[in-house]
């Protein structure tokens, strides 16, 4: 039984507009064990990156706020961090990626300079101590000729080398725990293969668990050992890679499944499965099942109540009347 | 090809860059380089390849919304580069565009109405307004929205549906030729399947000649008849979609259908190629075949001699090695 690296319960993150409160998190629990690749798989605001900031302590505190719920990493609740521990964290036993790299590395700073930041703050190593650890982890990460590089600017690398550099700087000191937000969403298919391979590869060099927050199946598929399904600020289905893809269990997963054209069109298909309707609002969900009014199983049960998880198989959950 | 609705000749983009505070160096990006492509009445082409390659600037000269170095583009065996202002205002009722980002390709201080009506007043300037709310609102059935949505701005649609729009405003002058700039790239999973089902159906109603543009190929698949993949600037490969999938012939084709993900988890253990390098620049593309940089079938011909686009029944290749089994 791997040990739970970080665990995450009854999570809710709203944000206060003025036009009501976006319940954008709303009764999340997440586990990422140790060693593990972990995916947060769902579309466009279902919650997945507020989750992935709110581990982060980066919900801004001028419009958001965490609610509810613990975020226990290893055995301290980050919720009730002060501000100071939190940056003490951060960077050093949790790091994240962001998905466009341009706009996360700093322009007017070299990337030797960005780069080795994480050391400086974190740690008590000498200038020439942190370039050599620098230029080390350039290394690792797969950039050519990393002492010609330290000197170079972000904007004179491409989309996938500066991810690499985000990457070199998120392991720089590292981190237990590495949040992915959509790391290769932005970048060319062949750049996304190799990312995803030094992910992998990483993973094991230094003994970093990953959280992978994506909307991307097939990279969830490739790549990771347990799934997250989040659909309008919940978890809908969650478990074993295999499980899921092999078995699965909620219409919404189900559906998001059918509907993905695949490359090896064997069968011909003339037309694609599609999902009716749109997401609800997150202003002001639905009471019961949030996916009640675009499932084809849904019964009155589903729009009063919200349904509880349920187990369909070892490592497999399921929250959905139909499995009660 | 005999039947071609449109093709092109040697088609040639190659834009200048100037340097430095003099301007004394002159760079160039080059774009597309000696592209002849042809797209039969009703077939569906899909044109892929990953970022710098292209293909965007293709769709674009095809349907002349920019002006090329050399070549032609020839649609019904005419070069539209060739027509003068009023003749080649004419054939643009012909040639339609679908643009990538919802939210940035609808003008948005015009109502719905107002967007859908601006190439029928264009075109048709005797139209009645009666017509053209008649028009409009038969293209907003077409696509899937209420009549209601007239009177809407675009900030008050969702991006499947702004594409929905889109999709009616190219619609609109009944078109033979669309292009299709990755249409359904910014759109979610479950939206694009709608989108694309509904170009599908649009497709078959009217008989439509696409030209579709796209990185993702698991799209591509579904779609089209046929592919052509684009690198820095040049179509390696073409042929029919199924036969390029199951036996790719250029190198690049190989890595590039490698590295779909395949939402499998049993395939995961599959052996994988990994593309090794960063695409050069196109200001500076590689000598001989441009792939060579990142080739592991390289040969000493390879950078010495660019191979020419060659053909073996309906599949077209440039490669000086190419994967025949």
């Amino acid at each position: 039984m791997q040990d739970n690296l970080l665990k995450i319960k009854g999570l809710r993150t709203y944000f206060f507009t003025r036009k009501g409160i976006v319940k954008a998190v709303d009764g999340v629990d997440i586990e990422a064990k140790r060693g593990k690749f972990t995916a947060l798989v769902g579309e466009s605001g279902c919650g997945k990156s507020v989750t992935g900031l709110s581990i982060m302590g980066l919900i801004p505190s001028s419009i958001g706020k965490i609610v509810d719920g613990e975020i226990i990493f290893e055995d301290k609740d980050l919720t009730k961090l002060s501000y100071k521990e939190m940056a003490d964290l951060r960077g050093r036993d949790i790091s994240m990626i962001f998905q466009e790299p341009m706009t996360s590395l700093n322009p007017v700073l070299t990337i030797g300079r960005q780069v080795g930041e994480p050391l400086r703050i974190h740690s008590s190593l000498s200038s020439e101590e942190i370039q050599e650890r620098v230029l080390s982890i350039l290394e690792m990460v797969g950039i050519p000729e990393p002492r010609s590089r330290l000197k170079s600017y972000p904007h004179q690398l491409s989309g996938g080398m500066r991810q690499r550099v985000m990457i070199a700087m998120a392991m720089i000191c590292q981190p237990k725990l590495l949040i992915a937000d959509e790391p290769t969403t932005a970048l060319d298919v062949t750049i996304q293969a190799q990312i995803l391979d030094l992910m992998l590869n990483l993973m094991k060099k230094i003994n970093t668990s990953i959280i992978l927050i994506t909307h991307d199946l097939g990279v969830v598929a490739e790549v990771c050992d347990d799934v997250n399904v989040m659909y309008a600020g919940n978890i809908v289905e969650k478990g074993d890679v295999f499980k899921i893809f092999d078995k699965p269990s909620h219409p919404y997963t189900w559906g998001l499944l059918r509907s993905i054209p695949r490359v090896k069109n064997r069968s011909r298909v003339r037309r694609l499965y599609t999902i009716k309707g749109m997401v609800p609002s997150l202003l002001d969900p639905p009471l019961g099942c949030r996916f009640a009014d675009r499932c084809d199983r849904a019964s009155d049960i589903c729009r009063k109540k919200e349904p509880p998880f349920n187990s369909i198989e070892e490592g497999h959950l399921v929250k959905c009347w139909l499995f009660a | 090809m005999e039947d071609a609705l449109i093709s092109t000749r040697n088609l040639t983009k190659i834009f200048p860059l100037s340097t430095g505070p003099l301007g004394r160096k002159k760079l160039f990006v080059h774009a597309v380089e000696d592209v002849n492509i042809s797209i039969a009445n009703r077939e569906t082409l899909a044109l892929v390849g990953e970022s710098g390659c292209g293909k965007t600037t293709l769709g674009r000269l095809m349907l002349r919304l920019i002006e090329p170095t050399k070549g032609e583009v020839l649609f019904r065996g005419q070069d539209i580069f060739s027509l003068d202002g009023e003749r080649m205002r004419s054939l643009r009722r012909n040639m339609q565009i679908i643009f990538q980002d919802p939210y940035a390709s609808l003008d948005p201080r015009m109502r719905i109405l107002d967007i859908l009506a601006e190439p029928l007043k264009t075109h048709n300037k005797d139209m009645s307004k009666r017509d053209v709310v008649e028009k409009v609102r038969e293209l907003l059935s077409v696509v899937g929205l209420q009549e209601s949505a007239m009177s809407g701005f675009p900030h008050q649609f969702s991006g499947g549906q702004r594409q929905r729009i889109g999709i009616a405003r190219a619609l609109a002058l009944n078109p033979e030729f669309v292009v299709c700039d990755e249409a359904v790239s910014a759109l979610d999973v479950s939206i694009r399947a709608q989108i694309l089902n509904l170009l599908m159906d649009l497709k078959e109603r009217f008989n439509l000649t696409l030209l579709f543009i796209t990185h993702d190929l698991s799209v591509v698949s579904f779609l089209s008849d046929r592919i052509g993949v684009m690198y820095l600037g040049k179509c390696v490969e073409i042929g029919p979609t199924a036969e390029i999938f199951e036996q790719p012939l250029h190198p690049y084709t190989l890595f590039l259908l490698s590295a779909v993900p395949i939402p499998d988890p049993h395939a995961r253990d599959r052996a994988k190629l990994i593309l090794k390098g960063d695409l050069p620049s196109p200001v500076n593309v590689p000598t001989g075949c441009r792939f060579h940089t990142r080739c592991p079938y390289l040969r000493d011909i390879c950078i010495s001699e660019e191979p020419q686009m060659q053909y073996v029944g309906n599949r077209g290749f440039a490669c000086h090695f190419p994967l025949f089994k």
